[in-house]
């Protein structure tokens, strides 16, 4: 491989790290502080699609740091779904940093948003690429700590409410974590995770390894949000300022989603009845429980938290049913979910700019008075509802499809039930915010920190993916054909990443 | 050796998750630290207490002689250690930062977020 691929697959995580630390060398400065925001975020895009490209033309880009090689360094992997979803990560980086441009105000900027914003991309990039565990762990923490700082900046009280559950809970979920790799670490002696999954093969005592099993779907199953761990999403999301949220709404709980499916399907596959049995359940019920959360919310970006929630419950489905079709199903619902997710967020966000509240009640008239934005808020709004033809029409019907196939009739029945459901918290925020007649007493435009011109560009943009995903599904369907493909095909990974002579000498020695 | 420090460990973790049950949040910030310090020591004791025997490589040699001490469990914890440091430093000036806020050190006064 050459060292032009090497560096490819690192520069998702080096250009925003670079762009964090050239905004922190331009504190004072708002303009260039901007100008690298959306900068280099767009470059972030073009070298993620360019890296999904190679990886599409060559399975999978191993780099080793260093060049100590696996399993004694750590490696950069970049297979299919890694390079989906760092694609993913530089569509919304693109999208929340030309909002910002409209949506953060100076006083936030002098709080070091950029510098933050920034460190959060390089921190979700890194999870994704890194095939080390324990280096999965230290990108965690690093997306965290810029989590942390992003919910805060601006210091309200609800903030400082919804940032302590949501603190505690990462943490906790952070420190099982941490357990669970030392436990790893004490029975297979190794960190590289095709390393792990090779040697954890040979185990006997397959009721530790269950134990471990459990403790990482407890810990990924929090950063999630997924039933029962979820409770730290619809207490601090609404809080921070909008782009903020669209931020974590796309990006964060993915990341969690994303570790689950690297895990579960590359390290632990000895006893698949059983954890996955267990995933299923939690996918149900994170299904039922996000969409009836909903169904009580009357604030128009709790709403969009609690469907957060049970969205993530149809990706878990996909894993938990684990045919290809299945997670062929997940992946697509995962590339659906961040872009409608995100978008639905930053149409929150303008409608707060226009009517000055965030409370269905005190909203209203959007139709009469900005028809575009209803036909925009439409579009994201019935894809996640799972109308026909756009996105996730597609993503709902590959894992129904997948669930039928397998005979699993009750998750067939949760899901087809929670995308009605859906739809109706949809139509409520739809009749309340656009159709309703404006109440009186309400509706003063607030005083807008920045002119709102640039926060319709990344709302149209996703607006159009969402359609295009619809109308053109083929090569994203293809996109997660193939990485289902390598994801349940562990060897083509392990061997990717170990070499094959490895490989052939562990087998040796076992014989 | 390695029951005493299971036990440790495990007194450690019940500790921290009865401090973080509390409703004070500077007992919450507590609980976190002695989670993260259990974990640590569980890694410490899960790759194996060798003692007394360095993980040097004497000149010539490519491996240590015998059997010695893991140095890579001991980087994790290392590395674990400075994140968690970090992170608590940030969990004390927001827990201040909320006290400041709210004006009660009582996690049931703070539920502005969840009705």
């Amino acid at each position: 491989m050459s060292a032009y691929m090497n560096a490819l697959v690192a520069l998702p995580v080096i250009l925003p790290l670079l762009a964090g630390a050239l905004s922190l060398a331009f504190w004072r400065s708002s303009a260039a502080q901007k100008l690298l925001g959306v900068f280099g975020t767009l470059a972030l895009l073009v070298v993620s699609v360019h890296l999904l490209f190679e990886t599409w033309e060559h399975d999978h880009i191993v780099m080793h740091m260093g060049s100590w090689h696996a399993p004694f360094g750590i490696v950069l992997v970049s297979d299919m779904l890694a390079a989906i979803m760092v694609v993913l990560t530089g569509i919304i980086g693109l999208a929340t940093a030309v909002y910002s441009l409209s949506d953060i105000g100076t006083r936030h900027e002098r709080f070091g948003y950029y510098p933050l914003f920034h460190l959060l991309l390089a921190g979700v990039n890194g999870a994704f690429l890194t095939g080390d565990i324990f280096n999965l762990y230290v990108w965690f923490e690093v997306m965290l700590v810029a989590s942390f700082a992003l919910l805060i900046l601006g210091g309200e009280r609800a903030q400082m409410e919804g940032a302590i559950k949501y603190v505690t809970l990462n943490l906790v979920s952070s420190m099982l974590f941490l357990t669970a790799i030392g436990l790893l670490y004490g029975l297979t002696g190794t960190l590289n995770m095709a390393d792990i999954a090779v040697r954890l093969a040979e185990v006997e005592d397959t009721g530790l390894v269950t134990v471990i099993a459990m403790l990482f779907m407890v810990s990924f199953g929090i950063k999630a949000a997924a039933f029962p761990f979820f409770f730290w999403l619809p207490a601090s999301y609404h809080t921070p300022k909008v782009a903020v949220s669209a931020l974590f709404a796309g990006m964060l709980t993915k990341v969690g989603v994303y570790a689950l499916y690297r895990v579960f399907t590359l390290i632990f596959n000895q006893d698949v009845d059983y954890t996955h049995e267990i995933l299923l359940w939690i996918a149900m019920l994170t299904m039922l429980t996000g969409v009836l959360g909903a169904a009580a919310q009357f604030e128009f970006r709790r709403i969009l938290s609690f469907h957060i929630i049970s969205q993530i419950g149809y990706m878990i489905l996909g894993l938990a049913l684990f045919t290809p079709l299945a997670i062929v199903g997940g992946v697509f619902y995962i590339m659906h979910h961040i872009i409608v997710k995100a978008n639905l967020f930053l149409i929150s966000g303008l409608t707060y700019q226009l009517k000055g509240s965030h409370e269905l009640r005190e909203l209203g008239g959007l139709y009469r008075s900005h028809p575009m934005l209803a036909v925009l808020f439409m579009v994201p709004a019935l894809s996640l509802a799972g109308l026909p033809p756009l996105s996730g029409f597609f993503a709902k019907f590959i894992i129904i499809r997948a669930g039928i196939e397998v005979e699993a009739w009750l998750a067939v029945a949760v899901a087809l039930v929670v995308g009605l459901l859906t739809l109706y918290s949809m139509v409520k925020i739809w009749n309340e915010v656009f159709w309703k007649a404006q109440p009186a007493g309400f509706g003063q435009t607030p005083t807008p920190v920045r002119p709102l011109f640039w926060m319709w560009p990344p709302i149209v943009g996703l607006a159009l993916m969402t359609v295009m995903i619809g109308l053109y599904g083929q090569p994203i369907f293809e996109m997660a054909e193939l990485s289902a493909e390598q994801l349940l095909d562990t060897s083509r990974y392990i061997e990717a990443v170990l070499g094959a002579d490895y490989v052939e000498s562990l087998q040796e020695m076992r014989r | 050796m390695e029951i005493v420090m299971a036990l440790v460990i495990g007194f450690l973790y019940a500790a921290a998750l009865y401090m973080m049950l509390r409703r004070s949040i500077v007992k919450l910030v507590i609980g976190l630290v002695l989670l993260s310090n259990a974990a640590n020591l569980l890694i410490f004791t899960a790759a194996g207490l060798v003692r007394g025997a360095p993980p040097l490589i004497y000149p010539g040699d490519l491996v240590p002689p015998g059997v010695s001490a893991d140095p890579l469990a001991q980087a994790l914890i290392l590395t674990a250690i400075v994140i968690g440091f970090g992170v608590l430093a940030f969990a004390v000036v927001l827990i201040h930062r909320a006290y400041e806020v709210v004006g009660a050190d009582d996690m049931d006064k703070m539920k502005d977020t969840d009705t």
